[in-house]
C-alpha cells in the first residue's frame, strides 16, 4: 500500500475545501472498497480525509412524506430501521442481499455508491484496462467476462457495478444530496452513474470535491407490491450475475404503477422507463412481464463468457415481475426461489 | 500540509489513538496506514484474530468494534480512535470459556481451526443481534465467515445450541 497523509475532517465545508485542492485526495468512511483497492495498488490516494465524524448519520423524515439516508448511515442500519423496513422494504431487502454482516456493519450509504464500477481486469494492476489507466484496452472484452455487462457497454469497458442497494435506489428514485466547492446540488440516481462511453474511468457524475450527504427516498406506496430477486454463482455472499428490484403499485388485479431496475447488467442500474410504461395499466399476466423482459434487453449484446445472462435476466425479470404483483417477495434467507 | 510529510527524508507522522481492547485502554501511536488486524497481531500481539485474504472475502479477521463485527483487514487503525474492541482473546472470562467457545467444542465445530476465532467473534455478534432464529439464518448472517474446512454443519450447530440456550434461559 501507498503511503499517504491522514486527516480527520471536522466539518462538510473543511472536508470539501482539502478534496478540492488535491486531486489526488479522497474522502474515507466504511472504506470497505477503497482500502482493498489501496491493498492492490489500484487506488493509491496521496492524501485520505476521514469524513467518519461528520454529522451525516441519521435517518430523517421529510416534510413530503419520505425520508433521508444520511450519507454515513451504515448498511447495517439502513435495512434494519424500522421506517426503511415499513415503507421501502425493497431497499433493505437489496441491502440484506449484498455483502456479508462485516460488510454491512462498515459500509455506508455514500460508500455504497460511490464504490467502483469494476471487474478483475480492474483489480489486477499487471493487465491492461482502461478504467484504471485509460486508453491501455480493455482485456475483458476478448477474456473472462462471466460478470461482465450486456447492457450499455462500450468497446472500451464492459464492467458491472456491483452495488444492490443502488440497484432498489434506482428504482425507488432516490435523489443523491452533495455538497461541493460550488455550494450543493441533487442528483436523481438515475443521473448519479454513467455509461462508460469513451470515459470508463469516470464512475459518476460527481463533480471534484463534491461529497454526499444524504439519499433521500420520495414518498411512495411500494411497502406491498416488491421483490429483490438476485442471482448469483453461490447463494450468499457474492455479486449479482443478473439481479431484479420491482416496485409496483397495484389497483386489484391492474399494475397502477411500475418501477424495475436491473443490477449486475451494466456499468450503473439499469432502468427502462418505456418498459415501465409498458406495465402502467396493464394486468400482471406472464405474456405482458415477458414482453416487458423483451423489450428491456432488446439492445442486450453478450460475450464469450455472459452470454447466457440475456436469457437469465429475460426469466429473472418475469420472475421478479410475478414475485412482486403477488405480493411474495424473494427471502433473502430461504433461498429458494418461488 | 502537517510537518511529516514535508520532504522525501522526514519520517512518517505517527498518529496518537485511544482504543480500549478486551477491556483495557490503551494509547498508542500508529501509522496511517495501518490497517487493525495488523495493529492486533503486529503490534498489540494479539494474534489470536487471524489474516486470511486480507480483503474482507472470508472473515477470518473479525472483530467486534463498539457492538458491531466488522473485518479488522479492511479498517484503518486511526480510524477507531475511541473504539471498543473485542477478539478472540476478550470473550472467557475468569478462566471460563464463553458459551459459544464451549459450544465450538461440543459440537466439533472446527477442524484447521484457522477460520474459528473469525467465526466465534462473528458468531457471538449475530447472538447478540438477535436476528437469526432459523438455520437458514444463521447459514445466511454467517456468510461473511468461511471455513475451507467445511465444519459448517457444525458451526451451525453450535450457533444453535447457545441461541436456544438463551431463550430458555428468558422464559
Amino acid at each position: 500500500m501507498n503511503r499517504f497523509s491522514y486527516m480527520r475532517a471536522a466539518s462538510i465545508d473543511e472536508a470539501v475545501r482539502e478534496a478540492a485542492a488535491d486531486p489526488a485526495a479522497r474522502y474515507i468512511a466504511g472504506g470497505t472498497n477503497l482500502i482493498d483497492l489501496m491493498k492492490y495498488n489500484v487506488e493509491r490516494p496521496a492524501r485520505l480525509i476521514d469524513i467518519t465524524h461528520l454529522p451525516l448519520n441519521r435517518i430523517e423524515d421529510t416534510e413530503n412524506g419520505g425520508f433521508r439516508l444520511g450519507a454515513l448511515v451504515t448498511n447495517d442500519e439502513a435495512a434494519h430501521d424500522p421506517r426503511v423496513q415499513d415503507r421501502y422494504p425493497l431497499l433493505s431487502s437489496a441491502i440484506l442481499a449484498g455483502a456479508s454482516p462485516q460488510l454491512r456493519n462498515a459500509a455506508t450509504t455514500g460508500g455504497n455508491l460511490l464504490q467502483r464500477t469494476r471487474c478483475y481486469y480492474f483489480y489486477d494492476p499487471g493487465t491492461p484496462c482502461n478504467k484504471r489507466e485509460p486508453g491501455t484496452g480493455c482485456p475483458a472484452a476478448f477474456g473472462r467476462n462471466r460478470i461482465h455487462a450486456i447492457l450499455g457497454t462500450s468497446e472500451h469497458c464492459i464492467a458491472t457495478h456491483p452495488s444492490d442497494m443502488a440497484v432498489a435506489l434506482a428504482a425507488l428514485e432516490a435523489v443523491v444530496h452533495v455538497a461541493g466547492p460550488d455550494g450543493e446540488r441533487a442528483i436523481p440516481m438515475s443521473d448519479f452513474h454513467r455509461l462508460p462511453g469513451d470515459r470508463p474511468e469516470i464512475d459518476t457524475t460527481l463533480r471534484r470535491g463534491e461529497i454526499i450527504t444524504a439519499v433521500e427516498l420520495p414518498a411512495a406506496d411500494f411497502s406491498r407490491n416488491y421483490t429483490y430477486l438476485k442471482l448469483r454463482d453461490r447463494l450468499s455472499y457474492a455479486f449479482a450475475l443478473v439481479s431484479v428490484a420491482v416496485a409496483l403499485r397495484m389497483d386489484g388485479d391492474i399494475i397502477a404503477e411500475a418501477r424495475l431496475a436491473l443490477g449486475g447488467v451494466a456499468h450503473k442500474p439499469w432502468r427502462d422507463p418505456e418498459a415501465e410504461a409498458m406495465l402502467r395499466g396493464q394486468a400482471a399476466v406472464a405474456d405482458r412481464f415477458a414482453a416487458v423482459a423483451d423489450h428491456i434487453l432488446r439492445d442486450a449484446k453478450g460475450y464469450e463468457d455472459n452470454a447466457f445472462k440475456i436469457d437469465l435476466a429475460r426469466r429473472a425479470i418475469v420472475r421478479a415481475l410475478s414475485q412482486a404483483a403477488a405480493g411474495t417477495p424473494q427471502s433473502q434467507a430461504d433461498k429458494r426461489i418461488q | 500540509m502537517s510537518g511529516g510529510q514535508k520532504g522525501a527524508a522526514a519520517l512518517p507522522e505517527r498518529i496518537p489513538i485511544t482504543l480500549t481492547i478486551n477491556g483495557k485502554a490503551l494509547r498508542i501511536e500508529v501509522l496511517p496506514w495501518t490497517v487493525l488486524l495488523d495493529l492486533l497481531r503486529d503490534h498489540l500481539g494479539l494474534t489470536g484474530t487471524k489474516k486470511g485474504c486480507d480483503h474482507g472475502q472470508c472473515g477470518a479477521c473479525t472483530v467486534i468494534v463498539d457492538g458491531k463485527r466488522i473485518n479488522s483487514c479492511m479498517a484503518f487503525a486511526v480510524m477507531k480512535d475511541g473504539a471498543s474492541i473485542t477478539t478472540i482473546e476478550g470473550l472467557a472470562s475468569g478462566g471460563v470459556l464463553h458459551p459459544l467457545q464451549q459450544a465450538f467444542i461440543d459440537h466439533d465445530a472446527f477442524q484447521c481451526g484457522y477460520c474459528t476465532p473469525g467465526q466465534i467473534c462473528s458468531g457471538v455478534a449475530l447472538i447478540e443481534e438477535g436476528r437469526a432464529q432459523t438455520r437458514d439464518e444463521i447459514r445466511e448472517l454467517m456468510s461473511g465467515n468461511l471455513c475451507r474446512c467445511g465444519a459448517y454443519t457444525n458451526i451451525v450447530d453450535a450457533i444453535e445450541q447457545v441461541i436456544g440456550s438463551k431463550a430458555e434461559a428468558k422464559s
